[in-house]
């Protein structure tokens, strides 16, 4: 059976993929984990995955290219600067001198 | 080459990287299969010279290193044979190609290690130009090997300070101590130059053309020498090779051009010490075979 390892490196970060390994059963797995992902104290914790119990999605269509939910979807330059013209800051605002 | 084929190989030439579901051109896969089947294969039969060395080191502190650097080479293998086993070709057949002769492992590893000075060498040199391809494997377009280099890379940066620190007790021991380094460095100089491979270019070099080395092996060659010349001379060992000498115009290093068949004919499983090796790992294997039995007649 396969398993799927994931490590967390320190208290409060992600699990991260690590690799994978092979046990004939749950015991062994954890024998076999602890040996190759954590015998030099480079995780504080490890999960153990059956690998077909991993679901992946791997499509993530946007065919309506909705950037209006993106930073990128916003370009405020020509707008800003209209509006400091208007109430007369454009010469006092940050970045005016360049 | 077919359409697909041509489009996935300007993918990886362009630092594009490959899963394990992902669809991937059959000489891709058969590539990548023998390349790092070859590298598993050279972690196992690695710790076979130092083996040899952990009941005569020096001190209980050299035992219990080699042990543990033994044990971290150990473990490398079997992250390997994992990525190997996911590319298709099970952990059994690469066993059994291993002990039969058919599939290679490194150079390096086909020979004897005479006295405490080579396991010195060993850990101090062939680990760093075993470092400098390691490196260039984090770039790998198969980015499952490419992963868990990274876990391989960390543990060696510790094997390499290791065999330092062995070369550097015995350098400032007695005479006869450092003449033990000396004459290591003389035995495995020529290994070393065969470590990174013949200077072909990496246009022509299959593993390159798919990006699963980032480097040829002439640029690997060069760097090695560019890193450890310097640290080898610094301590009054000498080299070798007469026409060793880098130049400074071109920025190359220039040396005794290597015997190119007698690498071949090492690899192929004529080294000095090929067929011992082989027969001592086929002998473990016989040995051990019940644990399989017994773990897997318990687990079902």
């Amino acid at each position: 059976m396969i398993y799927e390892v994931f490590r967390q490196e320190r208290r409060g970060q992600p699990f991260q993929h690590a690799g994978s390994l092979t046990a004939p059963d749950t015991r062994f797995a954890e024998i076999y984990a602890r040996e190759q992902y954590g015998r030099r104290q480079e995780s504080v914790a490890l999960w153990l995955v059956p690998r077909e119990a991993v679901r992946e999605i791997d499509d993530f269509p946007d065919e309506f290219d909705l950037k209006y939910r993106r930073v990128d979807g916003y370009s405020i330059k020509t707008r800003l600067r209209e509006a400091r013209e208007r109430a007369g800051t454009l010469e006092t605002a940050p970045g005016a001198e360049e | 080459m077919d359409a697909r084929t041509q489009e996935f190989l300007e993918y990886v030439q362009s630092g594009g990287q490959v899963e394990t579901g992902d669809w991937m051109p059959d000489e891709y896969r058969s590539k990548l299969v023998k390349f790092i089947e070859m590298h598993g294969n050279s972690e196992l039969m690695g710790v076979l010279p130092e083996r040899d060395w952990i009941l005569r080191a020096p001190t209980l502190q050299r035992k219990l290193a080699l042990t543990a650097k033994i044990q971290d080479e150990v473990g490398h293998a079997q992250l390997i044979y994992r990525v190997v086993e996911d590319l298709g070709k099970p952990r059994t057949a690469c066993l059994d190609d291993l002990v039969s002769g058919k599939a290679k492992f490194h150079n390096v590893f086909h020979y004897p290690t005479k006295t405490w000075g080579d396991v010195g060498v060993i850990a101090w040199l062939v680990d760093a130009a075993a470092i400098v391809s390691q490196k260039a494997l984090l770039k790998c377009s198969y980015a499952p090997y490419a992963r868990i280099m990274k876990k391989i890379c960390w543990e060696e940066s510790f094997h390499i300070l290791h065999g330092r620190d062995v070369i550097l007790a015995m350098v400032t021991g007695t005479q006869e101590q450092f003449e033990l380094v000396q004459e290591a460095l003389d035995r495995w100089w020529e290994p070393l130059m065969h470590f990174h491979g013949n200077p072909i270019p990496a246009d022509e070099d299959p593993m390159f053309l798919w990006r699963i080395k980032s480097q040829g092996n002439e640029e690997a060659r060069q760097q090695f020498l560019d890193g450890y010349v310097p640290q080898i001379r610094e301590l009054g060992l000498e080299i070798p090779d007469p026409a060793l000498r880098k130049d400074e115009e071109k920025g190359v290093w220039l040396y005794t051009e290597p015997d190119w068949e007698k690498l071949r004919a090492v690899v192929t499983g004529n080294g000095p010490a090929s067929q011992e090796r082989l027969a001592f790992r086929r002998l473990s294997r016989e040995d051990v075979a019940w644990v399989e039995r017994v773990v897997l007649a318990e687990a079902a």
